[in-house]
């Protein structure tokens, strides 16, 4: 279960060392802006050894430079060795950005003797062209388990301002999540940025799920206790989706078909929803 | 080669190294500074000496600066250091 | 109107009687900015008197002199509460022959009150006094606020003598200690570096890691059955510390909890949480901030106390008695919850009880938050170099990481868990910190004794040894 995304600099020795423990669900260990220019080397030899050596247990998430620059082949041949789960390619706007990427890695992957495919993809759309092709993208690969949006850089190519309202990605948010739910995906939402400001960030992480998000990503430790209560199922709805499923016991063993609860006829989609639910539950115990 | 190349950061939980060639057959000298030198001194310098061996240097100054980084982060860090003097970064 | 002013400090020293072999007291409200202490001892010096054994509530880097005092056999005893790094570094080393004695803020006031630590003259460093003595922190360009830990001395010394740079006419309006006990008041120029005196703010931490435990911490209290109404709590001023103030204000104005006090050293946070209505009053023995001064000086909920009233465990009764949570700091903890606050991960003198042992005792729930490791260090260890808080009064250990409960509070690890907190057993916390950093070589320590650590019921708590140097 991925409610809330944590963004790491890659090149942090310190950062890197407490990421395990920063409550997320998931950790993203960023190559790319947070790293400058110089050190974008020494950055992707500190991300490989972390994974390599720190023995995470959360969801890793490499986030690597944009196939325009001349260090993302680099990222890769570094970090695939060390099996992050996911790589977030950056700058995404194609189906074929994505293609290029996944054959690069399924070349790295049979070099390595790693099965083909055992890296996932969660691509970066954060250009116009991007969110008019997100359906493309998140249909565009096998590996693609998610898509995520960012807010800053789309805004800077639609030219016009980000507002903490967020009317100008309206349009895109939407858009997102029509594409990852048409295309059976996850989609994940850009980071709130003010960092002191925990109402706006709630209401915004509010507004998000309403929309169908499955999760908010987070560039302050602070956020992710926020994020990860919104994108929980709240009492009732834990509640409901147990209901569900001892009607259906119950009505297994007085050898009813049909069932029904609280007048309503407990079709696939309930079913499925109350399983995601208690999933929800069950990995939310004992932690943040 | 180059005559001289660093990697890491003076942070807490980092380390500094710099690196300079040596002639053939100098061996490798090495100086660790670290603010934990009297927990930790004998298992830096280890953790560096094996990480110069596995990357084939036999012959290397190395000065390190060690603010009390764990084994993979020194590793990483000479390794990087390696690298850039070796112009591979 | 001259009163007791006298021309200038050696003619106080002179009509005071000091002699060779006296004890002589200074209180350290003027933090790192306290030019009255290395003043005074310059007079001294000069006049010729030595062997002194120094009385002072606790020792900063701005006393560094004395280093050169104690070398000249002027200085040949001190007494303590705290010892700052640059003095401790060469108290460690064996520089003074007679072992430091450390007591805490509590036991301080109560061996001067008792006759056990007796004072023959006292130096009280005064931002504003008039010329009969009555003085106070709260005004004057080197305000500092509360001058709590200096009452005892002002009351209980063969003599007192008030130095100020701010004479006020008579008499003084809110002072804080009265003329009755004071027998000199001298005027110097300055008396502190207000840059030392307070911070002009004190910031929480923008550490992500302080923050997630401070998060923690916060909760904690949350779940602990005490945050209800009447609540009462003291924090440091530490990053970590400080942001679980802040997290603790908004878990209380969510849910509407009225407190009754904030006590100790008070901060910007704390003078915010009780403005917010968190808490109806404020109990202050030291000002951190300028906001805590402008505070003391006009909001009459917020009250200045003596160290005795503070944490004296031989008043009839003191603050620290009513508190129902303590958040404090550690250098290091081990697996039987011994908290050591004296010296740092090589066994140099740093720091010191302060009112930690004595607010650990006194709260319903002590509350250590550290870091699971500093700097490759892991903080919970097998056994600490030195004792400054017996594990016995303290009940929590938040890390990033996890909660430890002691054993002997079970009541508290089942509330944590059913809040859904992280609770592990501290040789668990350990162990994850090994595996992160690998296992640190113990040091050998010297065999020379340079301190004793004694506790707030004057029983010897712990002996620290000298450090070998390399």
């Amino acid at each position: 279960m991925r409610r809330s995304m944590l963004f790491f600099p890659g090149n942090s020795a310190n950062m890197l060392l407490n990421a395990d423990f920063l409550g997320s669900d998931s950790m993203i260990l960023d190559l790319e802006d947070a790293v400058a220019p110089t050190e974008k080397d020494s950055a992707r030899i500190l991300v490989r050894n972390a994974i390599r050596d720190l023995g995470y247990t959360r969801e890793v998430i490499v986030r690597i430079n944009p196939v325009d620059s001349p260090y993302w082949e680099k990222d890769l041949q570094t970090i695939i060795p060390v099996k992050p789960d996911m790589i977030m390619p950056t700058k995404v706007s194609c189906a074929d950005d994505v293609k290029i990427i996944s054959d690069y890695i399924a070349g790295l992957e049979e070099q390595l003797g790693m099965e083909v495919g055992t890296v996932k993809l969660i691509p970066l759309i954060e250009t116009a062209l991007g969110v008019e092709n997100a359906y493309q993208i998140a249909s565009s690969d096998p590996r693609v388990e998610a898509i995520f949006l960012g807010g800053e850089d789309l805004t800077a190519d639609l030219r016009c301002k980000r507002t903490k309202e967020g009317n100008e990605i309206f349009y895109a948010r939407s858009r997102m999540v029509m594409a990852a739910r048409a295309a059976g995906v996850d989609v994940y939402d850009t980071p709130w940025t003010d960092v002191e400001d925990y109402e706006g960030l709630i209401k915004d992480a509010e507004f998000a799920k309403s929309l169908g998000f499955t999760g908010k990503s987070s560039i302050s430790p602070r956020h992710v206790t926020f994020i990860n209560e919104v994108f929980s199922p709240t009492e009732e709805e834990i509640q409901y989706a147990r209901d569900v499923f001892a009607t259906i016991e119950k009505a297994k063993a007085e050898g009813k078909g049909v069932v029904s609860l609280r007048g309503k006829m407990i079709d696939a989609p309930i079913v499925a929803r109350a399983a995601q639910v208690l999933e929800a539950a069950e990995a939310m115990k004992g932690g943040r | 080669m180059k005559e001289k190349a660093w990697a890491g950061t003076m942070e807490s939980s980092d380390i500094y190294v710099e690196v300079e060639p040596l002639a053939t057959g100098s061996g490798i000298d090495l100086t660790v500074n670290s603010v934990v030198y009297a927990q930790f001194g004998d298992a830096i310098e280890k953790t560096i000496m094996e990480t110069l061996e596995s990357l084939a240097i036999d012959d290397m100054k190395v000065v390190a600066n060690d603010r009390g980084a764990v084994d993979c982060t020194i590793k990483a860090r000479v390794e990087t250091a390696v690298r850039r003097l070796k112009e591979e970064a | 109107m001259n009163g007791k002013l006298v021309k200038d400090l050696k003619e106080a020293i002179r009509l005071s009687g000091l002699e060779d072999g006296m004890t002589i007291s200074f209180h350290h409200h003027l933090r790192n900015g306290d030019m009255v202490a290395v003043m005074v001892m310059e007079a001294i010096c000069e006049m010729g008197i030595r062997n002194l054994n120094v009385n002072i509530s606790s020792i900063f880097d701005t006393h560094e002199p004395f280093i050169g005092y104690i070398e000249d056999g002027v200085i040949t005893g001190i007494e303590t509460n705290y010892m700052g790094g640059v003095v401790g570094r060469a108290i460690s080393e064996g520089l003074l022959d007679k072992p430091v004695i450390f007591r805490t803020h509590g036991g301080r006031p109560s061996d001067i009150i008792s006759g056990k630590s007796p004072i023959d003259v006292a130096f009280i460093a005064a931002p504003t006094s008039d010329c009969m003595g009555n003085c106070t922190g709260k005004i004057g360009k080197s305000a500092c606020g509360s001058l709590g830990y200096a009452f005892a001395d002002a009351m209980y010394a063969g003599k007192s003598v008030v130095i100020t740079d701010n004479l006020a006419e008579y008499p003084l309006v809110d002072y804080s200690i009265a003329e009755n006990y004071i027998d000199y008041v001298v005027v110097v120029d300055k008396i502190g570096e207000p840059s030392g005196i307070v911070s002009g703010t004190t910031k929480i931490t923008k550490d992500p890691v302080g923050l997630v435990i401070a998060d923690y911490a916060a909760r904690a209290i949350d779940a602990s059955g005490l945050l209800v109404d009447g609540f009462s709590f003291q924090t440091g001023a530490g990053g970590a510390s400080l942001a679980a103030a802040k997290y603790l204000k908004d878990i209380m104005l969510r849910k509407g909890v009225q407190g009754s006090y904030g006590l100790g050293g008070i901060t910007s946070y704390m003078v915010d949480m009780m403005q917010s209505g968190c808490f109806k009053a404020l109990y202050d023995v030291q000002c951190f901030d300028l906001d805590a001064i402008a505070s003391l000086r006009t909001n009459p909920n917020h009250m200045e106390v003596t160290a005795a009233h503070y944490a004296s465990p031989t008043a009839k009764s003191s603050a620290v008695d009513s508190l129902d949570v303590v958040i404090l700091g550690a250098t290091e903890i081990d697996t039987n919850f011994n908290v050591n606050v004296h010296t740092d991960s090589n066994g140099y003198i740093m720091g010191g009880s302060g009112g930690h042992s004595d607010t650990a005792a006194g709260a319903k729930m002590s509350m250590i938050v550290a870091p699971l490791s500093r700097a490759r260090l892991p903080i919970v260890v097998d056994q600490v170099m030195c004792k400054s808080t017996p594990g016995h009064t303290v009940d929590v250990l938040v890390t990033q990481r996890g909660i430890a409960v002691n054993p002997l509070r079970g009541d508290l690890r089942d509330r944590f868990l059913d809040a859904g907190l992280p609770v592990f057993d501290i040789h668990e916390l350990r162990d994850m910190a090994e595996k992160l950093n690998g296992k640190p070589k113990m040091l050998t320590r010297g065999d020379r004794e340079v301190a004793k650590v004694i506790y707030r019921d004057g029983t010897l708590l712990d002996t620290i040894y000298n450090v070998p140097v390399r």
